[in-house]
């Protein structure tokens, strides 16, 4: 086993130490067959495999590295970071093309991106993958502040890098339509790419699909900085909280001797489960993506706010005392004291609390409830939505929500009928 | 070649020993503070659960910083190559062909651990990959769905007790630790010892050579790639964890 596959697997184990009430749907609710109800599970979990879609195993996804900003000059601490990495997959005879955006601190050849090109290739797709403008690798290449989370800088960012592909790519490929996909934090960005489309007409998307999107991404936020208070014994119990679930993964580890297989539902079983440490997993998974997105602003901007102004850290410099602060942040702690300041002086007239509830769907509603070619997929019980948050999809969307009774947050995502909905989003009155 | 890369290892690392020396030309505090520092956030008794002894880490972030530039310039072109001229099945014969000789590995650290299960699974693995498997060429074990254990020296070294020593990042072969480093060397001998027999010189080496490259094509791992300034850090620990894992395996 390499040390990737062992990192994903001792991830997926650690989420799965702790859960509770996990229980197979003994009924299905409008005969969806998701099988799992609980919600932190689902998250979790993800889907198992006699549930998953039927995808090719290889498709030619290949890396490719995109310089947006030649000029820019990065700190030697993260040299590496000049060039933008995106995956693709390419037909050979001319096809539609879709973009996948990935999710909160996700990068273009992660999990749930894989597994969507996976699909869109079968169903004939060009198929370009982006990382989360979350991710570090886009923070230092693509961001052209360094300081993410902005909806609206967020999706010109984003539309610039997709540009720049577009011009690469119409050289060797024919581009039939555009169409444009995005999970999690992905499918917001999604939303306000669509809008500036609308706007500056590069692509002039035939179909946008938004996978399980928050719509005030404060609140989101907010839900899962909140859920690493729900570490037994509080926060600064998490060493022993930590020391616990890397056991309890161990003991899976170690008696897993299958050969491939399905190691996340055996562990799921394996293992002793409780529910709001599940969600204090979450919290503390969710928190490590950021504490890196979080650092990466700070070396890149000189903005003081783990590392002192000014000081030049080299690329062999110990980090150790700030990895372990902004691991002890939320980031909610970011928005407050790095995001709002950083951004005020170009929005004099906005409050602290105007400006970040304005990063919001609510915001663009209008918009989203008039765009005919917008679709979205969620869950009634997704974690990251506020108590009746879900209602504005309906709302806003009507006919063209679809709202899953179960999935939790993305859980769902490659189940077959979700899978199938994906694809037909796209492929029903293609020509 | 695996001994020179140990070779090389142990003479860059004296060499990096002797040119490191990281004092930053002002200690931190002559800066403005930021908005949060460790003395107001970071409990005093706070124990890191992630931290791994690495009293070398200048060097091995040395180390690991070159690693990117051998995979950049040489190693990733050259797997690249192999890839575009060897096709898939052939591919997988090679790296089939040295999962058997890892097999021998398993057999062996499993006598020297007193395990018989080991012992039967990796030697069945052997006996049937050897012979029906065309001298392991093909993977006939793995579709029988024999288990297939996974022991080295440096585990047999941890399974009686030996402790990890420092980390370490070893020139081209990446992560590792004092102990798991030594440990390479006897199971390199033994391999040396079972191909001598097998091949001819100029075969071994060009083995040897096939046997990096297909390593190297079957590790997905990328120096720098997640774009994280933490990366060095979580690779430490994810290694040491899997380490510590796999001895108690």
């Amino acid at each position: 086993m390499t040390i990737t596959n062992f990192a994903q697997r001792l991830f997926a184990g650690l989420c799965l130490f702790l859960s509770a009430s996990f229980a197979f749907a003994t009924a299905t609710v409008e005969n969806y067959g998701y099988p799992i109800t609980d919600r932190f599970v689902a998250t979790v979990v993800g889907t198992p495999e006699g549930y998953q879609a039927d995808l090719p195993k290889s498709i030619p996804f290949k890396k490719r590295w995109l310089n947006v900003f030649p000029e820019r000059h990065l700190p030697d601490l993260i040299w590496y970071g000049q060039e933008l990495i995106y995956s693709e997959a390419l037909q050979k005879r001319p096809a539609p093309l879709i973009f996948l955006i990935a999710g909160t601190g996700a990068s273009h050849n992660g999990a749930k991106n894989v597994n969507m090109a996976r699909a869109f290739y079968k169903a004939g797709f060009h198929v370009v993958s982006l990382s989360s403008p979350t991710f570090p690798n886009f923070v230092t290449s693509a961001s052209s502040t360094g300081v993410v989370g902005h909806a609206q800088r967020d999706a010109e960012d984003l539309y610039r890098v997709m540009e720049m592909i577009q011009k690469r790519l119409v050289k060797d490929i024919e581009i039939t339509s555009y169409n444009l996909t995005g999970y999690s934090l992905g499918g917001f960005n999604a939303a306000y790419v669509a809008k500036l489309d609308d706007e500056r007409k590069s692509f002039d998307f035939r179909r946008v699909l938004l996978i399980n999107p928050p719509v005030s991404l404060y609140n989101s936020i907010s839900l899962l900085d909140r859920m690493t208070q729900d570490i037994p014994g509080g926060e600064d119990n998490f060493n022993q909280f930590f020391d616990n679930l890397v056991k309890a993964f161990s003991k899976v580890y170690k008696e897993d001797d299958a050969v491939g297989g399905d190691f996340l539902y055996k562990a799921y079983k394996a293992m002793d489960l409780k529910d709001e440490e599940l969600a204090a997993l979450i919290g503390v998974s969710f928190r490590i993506s950021s504490a890196s997105l979080v650092f990466t602003s700070d070396v890149m901007t000189d903005f003081g706010y783990v590392k002192p102004k000014g000081l030049v850290l080299d690329r062999y410099a110990n980090l150790t005392r700030y990895n372990q602060v902004v691991n002890r942040l939320g980031f909610t702690d970011y928005y407050h004291d790095f995001f709002y300041p950083f951004y005020k002086a170009d929005y004099p007239d906005m409050s602290r609390d105007q400006f970040i509830s304005a990063i919001s769907l609510t915001e663009i509603a209008d918009y989203l409830r008039s765009s005919k070619k917008i679709t979205v997929m969620h869950n009634q019980n997704d974690i990251i939505l506020e108590p009746g948050e879900i209602e504005f999809f309906n709302e806003v969307f009507g006919e063209r929500a679809t709202i899953y009774p179960v999935g939790g947050h993305c859980g769902n995502m490659s189940y077959r009928d979700n899978v199938a909905l994906m694809v037909s989003t796209f492929t029903q009155g293609a020509n | 070649m695996k001994s020179i890369a140990l070779r090389a290892s142990l003479l860059t690392a004296v060499l990096f020993l002797a040119a490191c020396s990281s004092a930053p030309p002002k200690p931190e505090s002559a800066y403005p503070e930021p908005v949060f520092v460790a003395d107001r956030i970071v409990p005093v008794d706070a124990i890191d659960p992630t931290s791994v002894y690495d009293p070398w880490e200048g060097m091995n972030k040395r180390i690991y910083n070159f690693n990117y530039h051998f995979d950049q310039w040489i190693f990733l072109p050259v797997v690249r190559g192999w890839e575009a001229v060897v096709p898939q099945p052939a591919r997988s014969g090679v790296h089939n062909f040295f999962e058997n000789f890892r097999d021998v590995r398993t057999m062996a650290n499993s006598i020297l651990q007193a395990s018989p299960t080991k012992f039967f699974q990796s030697t069945g693995r052997v006996l049937v990959n050897s012979t029906i498997g065309l001298f392991g060429v093909i993977d006939v074990a793995t579709s029988m769905g024999m288990e297939k254990p996974d022991e080295d020296f440096g585990q047999t070294l941890g399974h009686w007790g030996v402790g990890t020593g420092p980390y370490l990042v070893l020139p081209l072969l990446g992560p590792s630790n004092v102990r798991d480093g030594i440990g390479m060397l006897p199971d390199y001998m033994l391999q040396n010892y079972i191909q001598g027999d097998l091949l001819a010189q100029p075969v071994r080496a060009t083995a040897f050579l096939f046997d990096s490259i297909d390593t190297r094509a079957h590790t997905s791992f990328r120096y720098y790639e997640t774009g994280s300034a933490f990366e060095y850090q979580t690779v430490r620990w994810l290694y040491s964890t899997k380490r510590e894992l796999d001895v108690e395996k």
